[in-house]
């Protein structure tokens, strides 16, 4: 029979904490940062064509339909990896116990690793803060007692989180269930061309936000988004406004960086333009941050809206969201034509 | 954005953390930018905060006069729905439709509202009572 080999009851491997904007971007340049790789939270945002628009109706939370202005959970670390020829290991768990054991065996190697977990069962989250998401990401670093030690990439500071609550966690049912997900990098390549990874990424990207034959991604999907604001029925307040609470959450609350991670892609740009010498991308920068400050002047409007601090006015806002698509298409036209 | 108009309203559900954005120095270069906390974040916030407490106290209400089960009352306070209850127990929606009636809830078995305490973090003695405030 084989013996659980027994645990060292603290671990603590030397962990540099940076706060990130958003959770997978965050654990996976984190993680990288700690295998001696410096990448910047942006460009690992940027390399893995993360950015998006979607407007999914068949999709409900709470009643309401999906609005994304990312890739799907997951895309971050698979999209950089795969562009980089940099190896993850995976590991998902049928047994809770053994997700667990698993994960100490990790720590007692003296390995960090990243897990997907629920954002509603860490109890380190202030309460206000803790919804039913499945998909939040975070690094584990150490052990002390029942407590594991987490750098969680949207918390300012570093954290614990009680064995019980983690294994909860990790182990939630329903969609984008994590099934105890564990990753780390396990072969990161001496050369990786930078340049072309990033040129690839951004032809994704815009390829995607301007070609896509649905009209529910991409510009295209703002545009709808915009036409049924504009076309919301009056009578059904209640309703409209729970319905763009929850689009300006989906946008600024669900660490994003800003502006639906449109921040976030301007500052990718600017790096893009460092590594690529091409300077035009940074008045690209300069114009989607424009745009992005537009989705933040959208936010503000819709959220006061739904206070009654502004008289509710859905014309103003779809013309507002129709703006930003119009900024949006012109910025990744003059991407695609930069890159040719 | 530029640094100095991220905003810093100290929104009391941070509990006096920040949260990180990206915006322009100065010079026009991108830099990590702390928040403490938006009017528009806030106020949607809020706004699902308070549609989940308004559904947790309707159902407790019902469940008091027996209209319906604990079990809604539960759902509602764990901030989830029908949709999210089925999910994350492996029951159809129409299954948890049907326990949620006062006189299913009660004759379920022992294992079925076990699946139920696991999926909302409660032990089977407070999924089967009603705290005394909503």
């Amino acid at each position: 029979m084989n013996t659980v080999p027994r645990l060292p009851d603290d671990i603590e491997i030397p962990f540099d904490h940076q706060q990130s904007a958003h959770c997978e971007s965050g654990a996976i340049s984190s993680l990288l940062r700690h295998a001696k790789m410096p990448i910047s939270e942006p460009m690992t945002f940027g390399v893995s064509a993360a950015l998006s628009y979607a407007y999914l109706p068949f999709l409900k939370f709470g009643g309401l339909p999906l609005f994304a202005y990312r890739m799907p959970p997951g895309q971050v670390i698979r999209g950089l990896t795969k562009r980089l020829g940099i190896k993850m290991h995976f590991e998902r768990f049928r047994q809770p116990e053994a997700g667990m054991t698993a994960l100490d065996r990790h720590l007692s190697e003296g390995r960090v690793v990243g897990i997907q977990t629920s954002a509603y069962w860490l109890t380190y989250f202030p309460p206000d803060m803790r919804f039913h998401f499945n998909a939040h990401n975070l690094v584990v670093y150490g052990k002390r007692g029942n407590n594991y030690l987490i750098s969680d990439p949207v918390i300012d500071i570093l954290v614990e989180c009680e064995a019980e609550a983690l294994k909860k966690a990790r182990f939630t049912r329903g969609v984008l269930a994590p099934k105890g997900l564990l990753y780390y990098p396990e072969f990161i390549p001496a050369h990786m061309d930078m340049p072309r990874a990033i040129r690839k990424a951004i032809r994704f990207t815009t390829g995607m936000m301007l070609y896509t034959p649905v009209p529910i991604l991409g510009v295209r999907g703002i545009r709808t988004v915009a036409r049924k604001i504009r076309k919301l029925d009056a009578r059904e307040q209640h309703r409209n406004k729970l319905l763009l609470g929850h689009i300006v959450r989906m946008q600024e609350e669900i660490g994003t960086g800003g502006a639906g991670f449109r921040f976030l892609y301007a500052s990718f740009l600017q790096e893009a333009a460092a590594l690529l010498d091409k300077p035009r991308l940074t008045a690209i920068a300069g114009q989607l941050t424009a745009a992005g400050d537009e989705w933040r002047r959208f936010a503000l409007h819709a959220a006061k809206m739904c206070k009654d601090r502004m008289p509710m006015d859905y014309g103003l806002l779809a013309d507002e969201l129709s703006h930003c698509a119009q900024c949006e298409e012109s910025i990744y036209r003059q991407l695609r034509a930069e890159l040719k | 954005m530029k640094c100095d108009e991220v905003p810093q309203q100290n929104a009391k559900a941070f509990m006096g953390h920040s949260k990180l954005l990206y915006a322009l120095d100065e010079n026009g270069r991108y830099v990590r930018a702390p928040s403490s906390g938006w009017e528009a974040e806030e106020i949607v916030l809020d706004q699902a905060i308070a549609e989940y407490e308004h559904q947790a106290k309707d159902a407790w209400q019902r469940a008091r006069q027996g209209l319906t089960s604990t079990l809604e009352y539960h759902m509602y306070h764990e901030r989830m729905d029908l949709v999210l209850l089925a999910q994350s127990t492996g029951y159809f929606k129409w299954q948890v439709r049907r326990h949620l009636r006062p006189s299913v809830f009660q004759k379920l078995s022992i294992k079925c509202r076990q699946r139920y305490s696991d999926a909302l973090g409660k032990t089977l003695e407070q999924l089967d009572t009603l705290p005394e405030q909503p």
